[in-house]
């Protein structure tokens, strides 16, 4: 066995007539390990997801998957990989139970295994109950239990679960993300997940890697991300919107502050003991703030500091080409 | 966990297994396709019985005449259903989850049409049903019914190669029901209406003589008025099988590039 389950390097994808989505990615994720990769809506990481999944061939790089090389051993990657993609595509006219059989059939599994690994998988995701209903009458957190017992039917090492959790309520969020925990804890099974979200990434993932714009900007484990900010950030809101320009000029003496939505947000060198000092400057500026709220280093300030950016709007500034069709123009020649 | 490989058989048996389902599951895709071709031959079979007058007009009933046209009309709908259920698939990313198994393109091709195949043969006995309830005789008999069933049905899975071929080229349902009011022009420049013979417009004629389409309903309707015309169903059953020859091979070509996972 290889000593990584996931290796990439220098991967490029560049849609004809498009972007260049990804941007020579390098990585590599270790057996067992749980791998976040997190950035905004077209930073990557779905097209980056295609890729080691072998539905897209990289314009240009290398990965391997499991040991096998996703553009020459594709069919050796799609047996060790089980895959949950963005959207749960599932059939709305067929049952939970019948998606299950389908599967089973089509990876191979033994006729008199099928039904057993079907039962099985619904009561692990919790969905007996609602086994031989229709797909239509799923809810999203019951459409992405089902995918991912999906995605687990041939009993994968490696599993990709693209933004497994965008659109559900917290309940169902946090119930997959205990599902997700117990396979890399319990299974050993490597997962690489990619999100939009902050406290996803930082509930599960061992290590993070943040892309943007194509790249990853920065991959290291969550602690260590936030440690890398060091400092508290302060966000403070005026009473009176105009007056955010005076409040930044008053909050220049703690650092560089970060102006948006008429929020300021300053970093203090200090940690929360300048917080004292930081009230006087703004009581000295005769500043009324409207809210003050201190907070520790997040991942949401790691992706500050490396882009510049919030996470939150960034999705906007550039739409990934998405292959929800597989990406098939422009695809490279084999 | 035990896994190996699906033979092509089990493949197969699995996406046609759902395809059917599907199907059936949705009674419109049953239900419309299998009314509208009906109610046009009742329109026709009673509004055109003057067409029997032409001097050279085969002596039986224009009901008889028309009873071919609802086969291939259900050929044109099984081609639009599949067409578009595959392109939904495409669309709703399903595809790509096939894709992430070891399906075999041709196996889901196959599996695919399997769906259209048990619609074409449910339509196919209910237009012979309902055109012998009305008082045509089939002029070949039983064994003869039984070869107007195949060769209808085997027309019909060369028109849904065709749907097929359409939702793997574009991959989206909207292409596959732009293409459909296409399929029902080729269908009305044949001799639909009247014998070739008996079609007096010299363009016309020209390109029903040449459309393809003619050939299969008149393979269809030898069986229901002639009797036993080797002429016609070698035409018929020989366009039927280039078409399915044709449009399989285009789709499992398409398939491959669309299906071109690593």
């Amino acid at each position: 066995m290889p000593d990584e389950a996931i290796v990439a390097s220098g991967l490029v994808r560049q849609f004809r007539k498009g972007p260049r989505a990804v941007d020579g990615i390098d990585l590599s994720v270790s057996y067992g390990e749980i791998y976040g990769f997190l950035g905004p809506n077209g930073a990557g990481k779905s097209t980056t997801v295609h890729m080691l999944t072998t539905l897209l061939p990289p314009t240009s790089g290398h990965a391997s998957v499991a040991g096998f090389d996703i553009l020459h051993q594709g069919r050796q990657v799609r047996t060790v990989i089980g895959a949950a993609l963005q959207e749960a595509a599932l059939d709305p006219i067929l049952t939970g139970r019948e998606h299950l059989l389908l599967q089973a059939t089509l990876q191979g599994l033994p006729k008199a295994k099928r039904v057993q690994r079907a039962d099985e998988l619904l009561t692990r995701v919790g969905l007996t109950e609602a086994a031989d209903r229709r797909i239509s009458g799923y809810s999203g957190g019951m459409k992405r239990r089902l995918d991912l017992a999906l995605a687990l039917v041939h009993g994968p090492r490696i599993l990709f679960l693209d933004e497994p959790t965008t659109g559900l309520d917290l309940q169902s969020r946090t119930a997959l993300w205990e599902e997700v925990s117990r396979l890399a804890r319990e299974e050993g099974i490597t997962v690489f997940l990619t999100t939009q979200y902050l406290e996803e990434a930082d509930a599960l993932a061992h290590r993070v890697g943040i892309i943007d714009h194509g790249r990853i900007v920065a991959e290291d484990t969550p602690e260590r991300l936030k440690a890398e900010i060091g400092s508290p950030t302060v966000e403070v809101v005026p009473v009176e919107h105009d007056q955010a320009e005076l409040l930044r000029g008053a909050l220049e003496q703690f650092g560089t502050p970060v102006q948006a939505d008429g929020t300021v947000t300053v970093q203090l060198p200090g940690g929360e003991a300048q917080l004292a000092e930081l009230v006087r400057a703004l009581d000295a500026a005769s500043l009324h703030v409207a809210s003050l709220t201190l907070h520790q280093p997040s991942l949401d300030d790691v992706f500050l500091a490396k882009t510049g950016r919030k996470l939150e709007g960034a999705a906007d500034e550039k739409p990934e080409e998405a292959p929800a069709d597989g990406g098939r123009r422009g695809r490279r020649g084999r | 966990m035990g896994a190996e490989h699906a033979s092509a058989l089990e493949q197969i048996g699995a996406i046609a297994r759902r395809s059917i389902v599907r199907t059936f599951r949705q009674r419109g895709l049953l239900v419309f396709p299998l009314l509208f071709p009906l109610i046009l031959f009742a329109i026709n079979g009673s509004a055109l019985g003057a067409a029997t007058r032409i001097p050279g007009f085969p002596p039986v009933s224009y009901r008889a005449f028309a009873l071919a046209v609802p086969f291939m009309q259900g050929a044109l709908f099984v081609a639009v259903t599949a067409g578009v259920d595959l392109a939904r698939d495409i669309e709703t990313g399903f595809f790509n989850r096939l894709a992430l198994t070891p399906l075999r393109g041709g196996a889901l091709l196959l599996g695919q049409l399997g769906g259209a195949f048990v619609v074409a043969c449910v339509q196919a006995v209910v237009y012979l049903v309902v055109g012998v309830a009305s008082g045509v005789g089939i002029a070949s008999g039983a064994g003869g019914a039984l070869v107007l069933l195949a060769l209808s049905t085997l027309i019909a899975f060369g028109f849904a190669g065709l749907g097929t071929l359409v939702a793997l080229r574009f991959g989206n349902g909207e292409a596959v029901q732009a293409v459909f009011p296409l399929f029902f022009v080729s269908l009305f420049l044949s001799s639909m209406a009247l014998p070739r013979n008996l079609i007096k417009t010299p363009w016309f004629h020209d390109v029903a003589t040449y459309n393809p389409v003619s050939y299969l309903i008149e393979g269809v309707r030898s069986l229901i008025i002639t009797g036993w015309d080797g002429q016609a169903l070698a035409l018929g059953f020989g366009f039927a099988a280039a078409l399915a020859v044709i449009s399989l091979g285009a789709s499992s070509l398409a398939m491959r590039s669309r299906m071109a996972r690593t």
